[in-house]
């Protein structure tokens, strides 16, 4: 476990909690019951293969104070599948979410607006059916939102916004960790 | 990127013994690869492959019926604290299951080794809501330290050697392996192997030198150093090394009730106990003392007290191996994050030689005036009845302080505790964390099993007497020798203490109507007596510590005595009442 350098303070603020595992049935649920205990709500879990094989990264967010977000990482640190653990705040990380919208095709057909619309958010069309197109939108919270309201108008049959993806700004990678965390077998 | 083929684990050189072996075998052999010679168990339709095969194993495996897996569990912890080796126990799947989980949530939060083995429908039918199914993973696992579930034969060797390894290792905890039965039942090579790493866990960190070092230093600068230890020095076998470091620096010492016993009572430094029924001395002088040194222990709330009123105006060392608890409840000066015998050795050559004279004096000044105002009614009553306290002095004087003492939870436990003149380590066994009511007869009946040679006497109050009274046919039929204590208020005591002091003496539901309870032994082949008059109480002790084989003996106690002195929940350690 550690813990991002010089960044202490009370305030509740959204952190992202990393946890690299070995792929393990019923880790997840270790995990989340981690948080469900100290009635923390978790706003976005997500979990994939990271850059070694085998290890799987989960990306968790989270807000909280610092020292609540500090024992979460220990506690996560702790369960024996768990190779490491480690929290940033926002300002460390780059993040990505995805959004899915589906509108009916009418709306394309009735103007040029939706089009301008997925143009100017840097949007693009996944699939066109005749009755339906699918738009997708990557980009922040806020981002996925805005095109949300805007496409709210042409009548929104289905959205799905995917949990946050994120990749700390420092340069240490995974296998220096792990490599690490191996080395300090007694 | 070849790490992930780097870090794999490393396999032993030694060459692995094979033979064809259902699963069920497969099961035992491993038992037998970790040394196990004895379970606490249950049958049951899932885990009757396993039952099965026990029936050739029964020479090495000795097994004892228990009658209910929930006093299986605690068998199985009894056993652990007393042995230091992981209880090993067995249940069906379902209900025998869930029956464990009070037991092992136990185990958890009082860091004891314990291997639990459950059986689980076939797994085609996982998830049909089969009969006896219950998702035994999902359940335990907020209270396990590690588990996994077993669909096929070939991973039981490895499931079970990780098993031991990560109940055993660093800090100790449960583990749960459970089974599907067509595992139990499939055949497979056998082929075992020890595991000794694991390469997502690190259960001892590594001694940081400058941690110690810092240690040393804020140590040899106190003037008013103040020890407080917890389990931590018992499960790492550092009591020795523990008692070389507070001699030579002359630092006073107060255990949490799951330390006490790593330190002999009399031992001069010895200041008694912490917490809210600890000694008055421990309490106040933790808010007095300049330097805390905390060692293996995890600053439980019933040791603290209100934290915004703990220890300010002190320096504090928190030697501990789990991370985890590194500023979780009490925010540290200096963390040793290590092993604590292997702390306690880099630190006693780094400790000078001090004795704090007047600053240990002042602890023991603390005690006579709790001596004066508490205890000495307690141990030598003035009045006609029975103390709890005096029973404990007598038992403690006829067994020379050289018996385990297994409590239970409440009044009496407290009272056995603080009364008990402990001269070896690993002599007192009782349920700190979870404060689990049921635990003591069970608990007892494992740490005898463990311990054959050792008197093992089970303090008990008629409240959590009555929890798990069903071991007692466990007793007889095994004729394990403990002497059961039954300190009988005919109150659920500390629950009724507390509606006095705090709700008004609104004794809601805490007055009980016993059974004749010497009545109930005899009808399980226990012999036993009854005790309501002083003039009767040492000889009954005695009759009952010289008799061979269980025994029961009923102690009628005062009806609304209060155990002090105390910390009322929530208040400052400073703020400890005396009555």
């Amino acid at each position: 476990m550690d813990t991002a350098p010089n960044y202490s303070d009370s305030e509740e603020r959204n952190y992202t909690i990393f946890a690299f595992t070995e792929n393990k049935v019923g880790l997840l649920n270790r995990i989340v019951i981690i948080f469900t205990r100290r009635h923390i709500n978790i706003e976005s879990l997500t979990a994939s293969e990271s850059e070694v094989p085998g290890v799987y990264r989960y990306t968790i967010i989270i807000r909280a104070r610092y020292e609540q977000v500090e024992k979460l990482v220990k506690q996560i640190s702790k369960q024996v599948d768990v190779l490491r653990a480690s929290f940033y705040p926002e300002d460390e990380t780059v993040f990505q979410e995805m959004a899915l919208y589906k509108i009916p095709m009418t709306s394309l057909i009735s103007g040029h607006e939706v089009e301008k619309i997925v143009r100017d958010s840097y949007a693009r069309i996944l699939t066109v059916d005749p009755q339906y197109i699918i738009i997708e939108k990557t980009g922040h919270l806020e981002e996925t939102k805005a095109l949300f309201e805007q496409l709210k108008p042409f009548g929104i049959l289905q959205f799905s916004r995917s949990g946050r993806v994120a990749i700390t700004k420092h340069m240490k990678d995974l296998s220096t960790y792990l490599r690490e965390q191996a080395e300090a077998h007694l | 990127m070849s790490v992930a083929v780097e870090i794999k684990e490393k396999e032993p050189k030694t060459e692995p013994k094979k033979m064809l072996v259902t699963g069920a075998q497969g099961v035992l052999l491993s038992l037998l690869e970790e040394g196990v010679d004895t379970i606490f168990g249950y049958p049951g339709g899932a885990i009757m492959p396993i039952y099965d095969a026990l029936y050739d194993f029964s020479e090495q495996l000795k097994h004892y019926l228990v009658r209910h897996e929930q006093g299986g569990a605690h068998a199985a912890q009894g056993y652990a604290r007393i042995t230091g080796k992981p209880g090993v126990c067995f249940a069906t799947s379902g209900p025998g299951a869930t029956n464990l989980i009070t037991g092992i949530a136990d185990a958890q939060i009082d860091s004891t080794p314990m291997v639990c083995i459950t059986g689980q429908v076939f797994s085609h039918l996982l998830g049909t809501d089969a009969f006896q199914e219950t998702d035994v993973l999902g359940v335990t696992m907020p209270v396990t330290k590690w588990s996994y579930q077993v669909t096929r034969a070939e991973e039981i060797p490895e499931a079970i050697a990780k098993a031991f390894y990560i109940a055993t290792s660093g800090r100790p905890g449960p583990v749960l392996i459970d089974i599907t039965k067509d595992a139990q039942n499939a055949t497979f090579e056998f082929n075992y192997k020890k595991w000794k790493k694991i390469t997502s866990y690190i259960p001892v960190p590594k001694l940081k030198l400058a941690e110690v070092e810092a240690a040393a230093e804020l140590i040899n600068q106190a003037k008013k150093p103040f020890v407080i230890w917890g389990q931590g020095v018992l499960l790492s076998h550092a009591e020795e090394d523990f008692k070389a470091f507070i001699e030579k620096a002359g630092l006073p010492a107060a255990w949490t009730i799951l330390g006490l016993s790593g330190l002999e009572t009399e031992h001069p430094l010895n200041v008694g106990m912490l917490g809210m029924h600890g000694n008055y001395g421990p309490n106040l002088k933790t808010n007095e003392c300049d330097v805390l040194i905390a060692i293996g222990m995890r600053f439980d709330d019933r040791v603290t007290g209100d934290l915004k009123r703990y220890a300010k105006q002190a320096k504090i060392i928190h030697i501990e191996i789990d991370p985890a608890e590194i500023n979780k409840n009490v925010r540290v000066d200096v963390a040793v994050n290590a092993d604590a015998k292997e702390a306690l050795q880099a630190l006693l050559p780094l400790v000078e030689q001090r004795e704090h004279k007047e600053w240990v004096q002042s602890f023991f000044d603390a005690y006579k005036i709790e001596f004066d105002k508490v205890i000495r009614e307690q141990l030598y009553p003035s009045t006609p009845g029975l103390q709890m306290g005096e029973a404990v002095r007598i038992i403690s004087e006829l067994t020379e302080g050289k018996a385990v003492l297994v409590t239970d939870v409440g009044q009496h436990q407290m009272v056995g505790m603080r009364y008990y003149n402990f001269k070896e380590t690993r002599s007192n066994i009782t349920s700190g964390g979870l404060g689990t009511m049921g635990f003591c007869l069970p608990a007892a009946m494992g740490a005898k099993v463990g311990a054959p040679d050792r008197q093992v006497i089970a303090v008990i109050g008629d409240g959590g007497f009555q929890m798990t009274i069903q071991e007692l046919g466990c007793i007889f039929q095994y004729q394990i020798g403990v002497k059961i204590v039954i300190l009988n208020n005919n109150f659920l005591g500390m629950v009724r203490q507390w509606q006095q002091l705090f709700h008004q003496k609104r004794y809601s539901f805490t007055e009980m109507v016993n059974p004749d309870f010497v009545g109930i032994a005899k009808a399980y082949g226990i012999a036993g007596s009854k005790v309501t008059e002083r003039e009767y109480l040492q000889g009954q002790i005695k009759e009952m510590l010289e008799h061979d084989g269980p025994y029961l003996l009923e102690v009628v106690v005062e009806k609304e005595e209060n155990v002090f002195p105390m910390v009322p929940a929530g208040d400052s350690v400073a703020n400890i009442r005396l009555d």
